[in-house]
């Protein structure tokens, strides 16, 4: 019964997990570009939604409607300033000026909140629980975020494949002159993918803040989270991302129940196997 | 009438003046013990580490174009390997040094076939889970403090020289040696047949690919080299600081945040660059470091700018400018006859 709740709460772990990867993946999609800050937007936004709660004495939940468009807002300020500059054939220049983003967003957040452990207090909520058949609770919190995790997914593959908006994506991201020629700004489409981004970043920041303590120093490992889980996933496939975040979800507390110090260990393990095994992911799209 | 006669030359004036200041430092540098005290011979050291570690990620990401983040993952292994065998094998550190980077390049072997697999910019995060992978396994070895980490013990240390001031004075010169032993490794590397072949990838990995260069063979070479020094030079870093815990081994702030932003302020893909960098970091950290975490900030915010401003660095800016090279790499043409004064 133990292994049982464990794979359980793994799956709905996966799903904060894919909301992790997802900005991740429509970046890279858009314009090959891998923002090393991807976790520490994650930390900034929980950060964001704790400051947010404190001040207007709101429920965290009700804090995302501040959170996601300002992470939003954010990320296409950034885009335009900075990001589009480093855009080009040379790997180089994104992912060193976004390290340098990691480095100024934590230690930022440190000057800012110091490195005390915080966490958002989401009242009754956090504690309900449902009960299911054979003695398995399931927390009405994590089942909110893993349902919402899957909505997430289903509207970013409905704006990818769907709208105009995601034609415009699909466009630059298959031939960036030619888009461009058809009247697209590809400046501007790449300022709106990367809002985008970081507005479910913003989603993702308050979840996490919600489900466990955080601090300024935690942005990495949830990048690692989430790169692993497109990676095991497949590049380029959504769907694919939210499976990789619940296999990732999945290991781990398999690895917790196994012995408490091997949870994050199991996780790389599986990735790793996945990667030795089907480097290109389990569901990589045909292309 | 004379007819103009050509040769292809490496070296220039530049280059021999270069050699010969570069000898006499180095002599100067050999005799500190003689005239610097012990907390200017402690900050050479980790200048000369930081040396090494800043020229290996430059050849790594300069040239094989691997880009990695987890370069942590050899320092901290070597640390480790250090510790190990002195405790457990009774080795000498000195004797735990070189073996410690062949176990640093054995362990490369297989990560290399693992990690590529993956292109560019996920490489990099790649190396970094493998680097997650190495510090959660060393925390779980118990015999060697788990997650508290570990000290050398005090006859091992003891046992390297007989008094405090030859034992520092030991560490100092293997540190410096460290540094020679990498940049004479990669100089060596560049000059030779691989290194025209690096040079190739590095300005075009379609073009070179085209004249019959095998790059995955190049890329793994390098990557397998590099890791052993950097595990030799993490088993330095060790010595020097006697003490071990998994989150100091394998931190991703002081063995690659920082060799990265040395090699970009220094010029990235030269081999004056790390050294331009290392000295403006040292300098920097040397009068900024009571600023704490905003002096992080700053350094941060110097790296975006140089990489958006000046993406190849001081050295590239002054290369651009001047065709100044101190090291006797690339090839020129030279005119035989204006050179005799004809």
């Amino acid at each position: 019964m133990e292994w049982i709740n464990a794979i359980v709460q793994g799956v709905l772990l996966g799903g904060l997990y894919a909301l992790f990867a997802a900005g991740l993946s429509l970046i890279f999609g858009v314009m090959r570009l891998v923002n090393i800050a991807h976790g520490d937007f994650i930390v900034l936004a929980a950060f964001l939604a704790l400051t947010t709660t404190s001040a207007l004495g709101v429920s965290p939940l009700l804090a995302l409607l501040i959170v996601v468009p300002v992470m939003a807002l954010l990320g296409y300020v950034l885009q335009r300033g900075i990001l589009n500059q480093t855009l080009g054939d040379d790997i180089l220049p994104p992912l060193l000026v976004t390290f340098g983003l990691s480095v100024i967003i934590q230690n930022g957040l440190l000057e800012i909140y110091s490195a005390d452990p915080q966490k958002m207090n989401a009242g009754a909520i956090e504690t309900a629980s449902l009960a299911l058949p054979g003695d398995l609770n399931i927390g009405v919190l994590p089942l909110l975020m893993f349902l919402v995790a899957v909505a997430v997914i289903a509207a970013l593959q409905w704006v990818f494949y769907r709208s105009a908006l995601g034609r415009a994506f699909r466009a630059v991201s298959d031939k960036q002159d030619i888009a461009q020629l058809m009247g697209l700004n590809k400046a501007h489409v790449f300022g709106l993918a990367m809002a985008l981004s970081l507005a479910v970043v913003g989603i993702a920041g308050v979840f996490l803040g919600i489900r466990t303590s955080f601090d300024p120093s935690i942005g990495p490992g949830r990048l690692i989270f989430g790169f692993e889980a497109v990676i095991i996933g497949g590049l380029g496939n959504l769907w694919g991302t939210l499976i990789g975040g619940i296999i990732l979800g999945v290991s781990q507390n398999i690895g917790a129940q196994i012995n408490p110090g091997w949870q994050l260990l199991a996780g790389h393990i599986a990735f790793l196997i996945v990667l030795a095994v089907k480097p290109r992911g389990l569901f990589p799209r045909i292309d | 009438m004379t007819t103009a006669t050509y040769s292809i030359s490496r070296s220039s004036p530049a280059t021999r003046i270069a050699a010969l200041a570069g000898f006499l430092v180095l002599a100067a540098l050999v005799a500190a013990p003689w005239w610097a005290g012990r907390a200017d011979m402690r900050l050479l050291s980790e200048i000369f580490l930081y040396l090494s570690l800043a020229c290996l990620w430059n050849l790594l990401a300069g040239y094989a174009g691997l880009v990695s983040v987890g370069q942590q993952a050899f320092v901290g292994f070597g640390g480790y390997m250090l510790f190990a065998l002195a405790i457990f094998a009774g080795l000498s550190p000195l004797a735990a040094i070189p073996i410690a980077g062949l176990l640093g390049a054995l362990v490369a072997v297989p990560v290399a076939f693992l990690i590529f697999r993956l292109r560019g910019a996920y490489f990099a995060i790649g190396t970094w889970v493998i680097a997650e992978v190495f510090r959660l396994s060393f925390a779980q070895v118990s015999s060697l403090g788990g997650g508290s980490g570990t000290s050398l013990p005090v006859a091992i240390v003891r046992s390297m020289a007989s008094s405090r001031s030859m034992r520092e004075a030991t560490t100092y010169w293997l540190a410096l040696g460290m540094a020679v032993l990498v940049l004479a490794v990669i100089y060596l590397l560049l000059r030779s047949r691989n290194g025209l072949a690096l040079t190739a990838i590095r300005d075009s990995e379609v073009a070179s690919n085209s004249f019959g260069i095998d790059i995955w063979r190049h890329k793994f070479i390098v990557y397998v080299v590099t890791a052993g020094l950097t595990a030799s030079t993490g088993a330095l870093i060790f010595l020097q600081k006697l003490r071990i815990s998994p989150d100091a081994a394998f931190s991703v702030n002081d063995w690659t945040a920082f060799v990265i932003f040395i090699v970009v302020i220094g010029g990235i893909g030269t081999l004056e660059g790390p050294i331009i960098g290392v000295i403006v970091f040292f300098l920097l950290r040397e009068t900024l470091a009571d600023l704490g975490t905003t002096y992080l900030l700053l350094l941060g915010l110097v790296a975006i700018v140089v990489m958006l401003k000046a993406p190849r660095g001081i050295w590239g800016f002054v290369k651009d400018r001047t065709g100044l090279e101190l090291f006797p790499l690339s090839r020129r043409v030279v005119d035989e006859n204006q050179k005799n004064g004809k």
